[in-house]
């Protein structure tokens, strides 16, 4: 973990889900005002932050297996950045798929489960797939092939190290804006700042999936 | 297109939507009575901007590609459910109308944003495919859901029941099939809506289309068989929870009003006609401890009239039933507006508290026996108020003065003249005349109305 840079961008791309409504807090401030009930927000960012840990945790797991599994591959660097490419071409062209999945009534396990759905639709993880497979390896555990193939083997602990930062700083964003504006700015705010996020992160997969095939 | 912002006419809150800025136009249908005659029904466009010089009148006209549709009730694409937390999609536009032909069963898909005076048919469901895919027919209230537009319909294509609700896709408008899974009793349709923060929605009651499309049969009428129940049902699990009988002779419950508040449980129906003493009613739905229940909140009485005014389904009775057949809530839950398609009356009722309405303010235009006047009409018009809509910040009313062309023809026998007038609402009670608002359709009949931007009726909201 010589730098700090990755790291930075794992716990940027946490914030920033976490400021996106669809991801969860504004749910979290819909149940507490449906109750009236600062506690009720509360509680209910636990388990959307879970179910984002889950999605996020996944992939992480996929993109270390596959690094680990062929790492000395050439087509891992490209065969990912394809998917990124694709995948926010998808989110350009339907930029509203998401699950229609539960309502206003919603128990705290079907809470994480319905974050998970939101979070893997989106292609949260994905998107930690460039930064991944470019972090520096902690010592002494690469091997001569991967070095050959330019492409680092994340560690079990850095893989979930990755998912807790992110996952932190997704929940600590999206704990400050709930709280904000269930407290104080009030919902009126929605109208206004709600920038279309779906387009900037379509336009961010296809960017990554750019760039991790230049590097 | 996607937008960089919400939809600027959704709203988190009825509380917020409220102080929208007064709407510039209003959409109204309007249908053939006579489809013998080959003219089409129209979706028409009335200027409301008062500063324009052609307010007051019909600026844009858009007719059906077929004939006899009898256009009635219509709605949009999108509205404010589009910021539910649980499916957000804030981004699209409100710009679709969503048009059934009662009668056809023709879905019509129009766009009115890029100009909307004048409005494009941008794609027609084919009364086979809605039959198709979704088993049903006469297609009737549409509502903008979270996750998808929701279409009630009065029945099954060979004109028997059971109605129910048909979904379409909020993008491609493609029919996705029926919304019940479990309808349990339920085999009389109409009217739908919800109380979204509690996954729970509500139906109501009119016929069949077999029951209705030759005019009110006075056997089926007389012998209570036109709907007179309201049903819950589970809005996530799609299932039928519980039926609510208001009495079978409070025949015919049509309108549901649910509080705008998504966080309140209660709502208001409105009955057409009891067949005990003609008079009209609006129920109180709510919940208790012990689940659904309702109660009579408001009876407006026949009132005694010369025979010899009478039509002749009415002579019998030597009265006019006030025939509620509209009623619209207020964003703030305030004020309920009810028509009185008989007698001819639009009344003001404070609902604050609403197990116990107030009478606030009514005002009186046509009627089967009064007749009453219009100033701009330069005497009796006939008709009366029926479809109502109310403005965002409850302070303009707007209605349209016909029912359904076979039913028409029952109470006004001379024709019905299609108008749309105005009132001016206070929202703190009253409610007045505008004397110089009166829009006339020559040979064709006004039906619903929507307000740009939304109104009363057209948005559902997930936050209080």
């Amino acid at each position: 973990m010589t730098s700090v840079w990755p790291w930075f961008a794992v716990a940027m791309l946490g914030a920033y889900h976490g400021i996106d409504p669809s991801m969860g807090w504004l749910f979290a401030v819909a149940l507490g005002l449906q109750e009236r009930s600062r506690a009720k927000v509360v509680e209910s960012l636990l388990p959307i932050a879970l179910g984002h840990l889950i999605s996020i945790g996944l992939v992480v797991a996929m993109i270390a297996w596959a690094a680990g599994f062929a790492a000395a591959a050439p087509w891992l660097r490209p065969g990912g950045a394809a998917i990124l490419i694709l995948f926010g071409i998808f989110r350009f062209v339907r930029p509203r798929a998401h699950p229609r999945w539960v309502a206003m009534q919603v128990t705290m396990p079907e809470l994480t489960l319905w974050s998970f759905l939101m979070a893997s639709a989106h292609g949260a993880g994905l998107m930690l797939f460039p930064i991944l497979i470019d972090m520096p390896m902690p010592a002494g555990t690469a091997h001569h092939h991967m070095i050959a193939s330019g492409i680092s083997h994340p560690s079990l602990m850095q893989g979930i190290a990755v998912v807790c930062v992110h996952t932190g700083a997704m929940l600590l964003v999206m704990g400050i804006v709930a709280i904000l504006v269930y407290e104080w700015v009030g919902l009126a705010i929605l109208r206004s700042a709600w920038v279309n996020l779906e387009t900037i992160w379509a336009g961010a997969l296809v960017a990554a999936g750019l760039l991790a095939f230049a590097i | 297109m996607a937008l960089w912002k919400p939809d600027q006419t959704f709203y988190p809150s009825p509380r917020m939507a409220m102080h929208a800025p007064p709407e510039k136009h209003a959409f109204v249908v309007a249908f053939n009575p006579t489809p013998a005659n080959g003219k089409h029904d129209a979706l028409t466009v009335i200027d409301l901007d008062p500063k324009s010089r052609t307010y007051g009148t019909i600026v844009g006209r858009t007719e059906m590609p077929g004939v006899g549709d009898e256009l009635h009730h219509f709605g949009w694409n999108a509205c404010s459910a589009a910021l539910c937390p649980y499916a957000p999609h804030p981004h699209i536009e409100r710009r679709y109308f969503i048009v059934p032909g009662l009668r056809s069963s023709r879905v019509h898909i129009i766009d009115v944003k890029p100009d909307p005076r004048a409005p494009k048919i941008v794609r027609v469901i084919e009364p086979e495919e809605l039959a198709e895919r979704s088993g049903y027919s006469r297609p009737h209230t549409i509502h903008c859901g979270p996750d998808a537009i929701y279409m009630s319909a009065l029945g099954a294509p060979n004109g028997d029941g059971p109605g129910g609700i048909a979904l379409l896709d909020h993008e491609s408008f493609d029919v996705l099939g029926r919304w019940e899974v479990d309808r349990g009793p339920q085999f009389l349709a109409y009217d739908f809506w919800w109380h979204l923060g509690h996954d729970v929605a509500i139906t109501s009651e009119w016929g069949t289309p077999n029951m209705i499309e030759n005019g009110v049969a006075p056997d089926l009428l007389l012998n209570n068989r036109y709907g007179h129940s309201i049903h819950v049902w589970d809005l996530r699990r799609r299932r039928h929870l519980q039926s609510i009988d208001l009495g079978p002779e409070n025949q015919m419950a049509l309108e549901l009003r649910p509080a705008h508040d998504p966080t309140r449980t209660y709502g208001f129906v409105g009955v057409v006609i009891s067949t005990k003493d003609l008079s009209a009613s609006v129920w109180l739905w709510h919940r208790g401890d012990n689940g659904w229940s309702v109660r009579k909140v408001i009876e407006i009485p026949a009132e005694p009239a010369d025979e010899s005014l009478l039509p002749p389904a009415l002579k019998p009775f030597k009265a006019v039933p006030p025939i509620i057949t509209d009623i619209n809530l207020s964003l703030d839950d305030r004020m309920l507006y009810i028509s009185c398609w008989g007698t001819g009356d639009m009344l003001q009722y404070d609902v604050s508290d609403p197990f116990h309405p107030r009478l606030t303010g009514s005002v009186r235009i046509g009627g089967i026996v009064a007749r009453a006047p219009h100033p701009k009409a330069g005497g009796p018009v006939n008709g009366a108020p029926q479809m109502l809509e109310l403005s965002r910040d409850g302070r303009r009313v707007y209605v349209s003065n016909s029912l359904y062309s076979a039913w028409d023809a029952q109470f006004y026998p001379d024709g019905i003249k299609g108008w749309v007038a105005k009132l001016d609402a206070n929202p703190n009670g009253g409610l007045t005349l505008d004397p110089d608002f009166f829009v006339t359709y020559e040979g064709e009949r006004p039906h619903q109305i929507h307000l740009e931007g939304g109104d009363a009726s057209s948005d559902s909201y997930c936050y209080p």
